[in-house]
């Protein structure tokens, strides 16, 4: 299967959001940055199309948790299985098509490409899987659409305040209709307003799509928005 | 919340019965504690006693007669006093999860697993405020925010205290 029919088969996927069977598992995982001991045993379950938050103060290894389970980081030690499978086990272009077809991800900064217009930086990943540019530009223009933010359409990341640009981010991510979400204190950089309105486009959007969401955040009322909570302290996690 | 402010509050709207009163204060502010029909007419008679109110009309109904009450230029002033006033902060200084963190020290009990547990259980009220939030409507969304800002309040606290437990368990038993 290539990778747009990938992302043709994903993005029809809209069955209810539900707990189901494990998607996405990390097991013990260890990683250091040399003396300093990120991980130290943390595991994290995640299930179709479930929502959990990852919480824990800074420096507590939350991020690197995320980058692990999304293949962005190799652990040390331990292992990230999705779908069955060992992340660690794939190849590298195995694991760049996962993180294209298979993962969506939002930072606290949006990332956007600040050269493209917001319906280019939308249509950016898919045109990276093929996707041929007049359906990646009508499927980009849906998603902005369902994210509120079809009149910025093609202004420049520059030009669109920053609660704007989160939702176009949020956009990006899901414009493959990914079964895995990552979201890396996605409102960090927002006021309570724009923050309350993103986590509700962002949560809403994943459940209406059956994406499974991880959200790392150290904000309580973000945390609230998922089915359940993993804290992560001194590299290791417990279960809320 | 201050019912008797609250009704003067709809009455200087238009003079209302007390049983049209109980629904607009519950429609509005009862959402988990609807007020009881007993506190509304103990409310308006306190009201009337005081010269806040006065009875508008007095209407022949099946059973009892029914009363409108429309507020007094005295009760409109009271309205005003309570609107600029600001409310006292409540600080919570010796509040009763501080009460509970020194007894589990001082009995030599795990404080951690007593902080963790206080913050799965506000987490899991958080979560409930938040699916209750976004289903609502605007009023919905305000008042759970109030609660969950204070609730997020609540455990920054529980984390800080967490992060400060080996400092207290020395202090409390030295």
């Amino acid at each position: 299967m290539s990778s747009a029919d990938a992302v043709t088969r994903n993005a029809g996927a809209g069955e209810p959001a539900g707990s189901g069977p494990t998607l996405l598992a990390c097991h013990e995982l260890v990683k250091s940055f040399g003396a300093t001991a990120a991980l130290n045993g943390a595991s994290l379950e995640l299930a179709a199309g479930e929502i959990v938050a990852v919480m824990g103060p800074s420096g507590s290894g939350k991020s690197t948790l995320l980058h692990c389970a999304a293949g962005i980081l190799a652990p040390d030690r331990g292992e990230v299985i999705f779908d069955g499978r060992a992340i660690g086990a794939e190849s590298d272009a195995r694991r760049s098509e996962l993180r294209r077809t298979q993962f969506g991800f939002v930072f606290q900064f949006g990332r956007l490409v600040p050269e493209l217009s917001c319906i280019e930086n939308v249509s950016l990943p898919l045109r990276l899987v093929g996707v041929k540019s007049r359906e990646a530009s009508r499927r980009a223009v849906e998603w902005l659409e369902r994210l509120e933010v079809a009149d910025v359409a093609t202004k420049v990341p520059g030009e669109v305040s920053g609660g704007q640009g989160q939702r176009v981010a949020v956009a990006r991510a899901l414009v493959t209709g990914p079964r895995v979400v990552f979201a890396d204190e996605p409102t960090g950089a927002l006021d309570s307003l724009n923050g309350e309105r993103v986590m509700q486009l962002l949560t809403t959007a994943a459940r209406e799509t059956a994406a499974a969401l991880v959200l790392v955040t150290h904000e309580a009322r973000v945390a609230a928005y998922a089915d359940r909570e993993v804290i992560v302290r001194d590299g290791r996690t417990r279960v809320g | 919340m201050s019912v008797s402010k609250t009704f003067l509050g709809l009455l200087e709207g238009g003079a209302s019965h007390g049983y049209d009163l109980k629904h607009e204060y519950d429609a509005h502010f009862g959402i988990d504690r609807p007020v009881a029909y007993g506190q509304v007419y103990a409310t308006l008679a306190r009201l009337l006693k005081g010269g806040l109110v006065t009875v508008d009309a007095v209407e022949p109904g099946e059973g009892p007669e029914r009363k409108r009450y429309a507020i007094t230029e005295a009760g409109v002033a009271d309205v005003e006093q309570w609107l600029a006033r600001p409310e006292a902060p409540q600080t919570y200084l010796q509040s009763v999860l501080y009460a509970k963190v020194i007894v589990a020290l001082r009995s030599g009990r795990s404080a951690t697993a007593l902080l963790d547990a206080q913050r799965t259980e506000h987490l899991r009220e958080m979560r409930e405020l938040t699916r209750r939030k976004v289903g609502g409507d605007l009023a919905d969304q305000l008042i759970c925010d109030h609660a969950l800002f204070h609730l997020e309040a609540d455990l920054r606290w529980l984390e800080l205290t967490a992060a400060r437990l080996e400092e207290l368990a020395t202090q409390v038993n030295s």
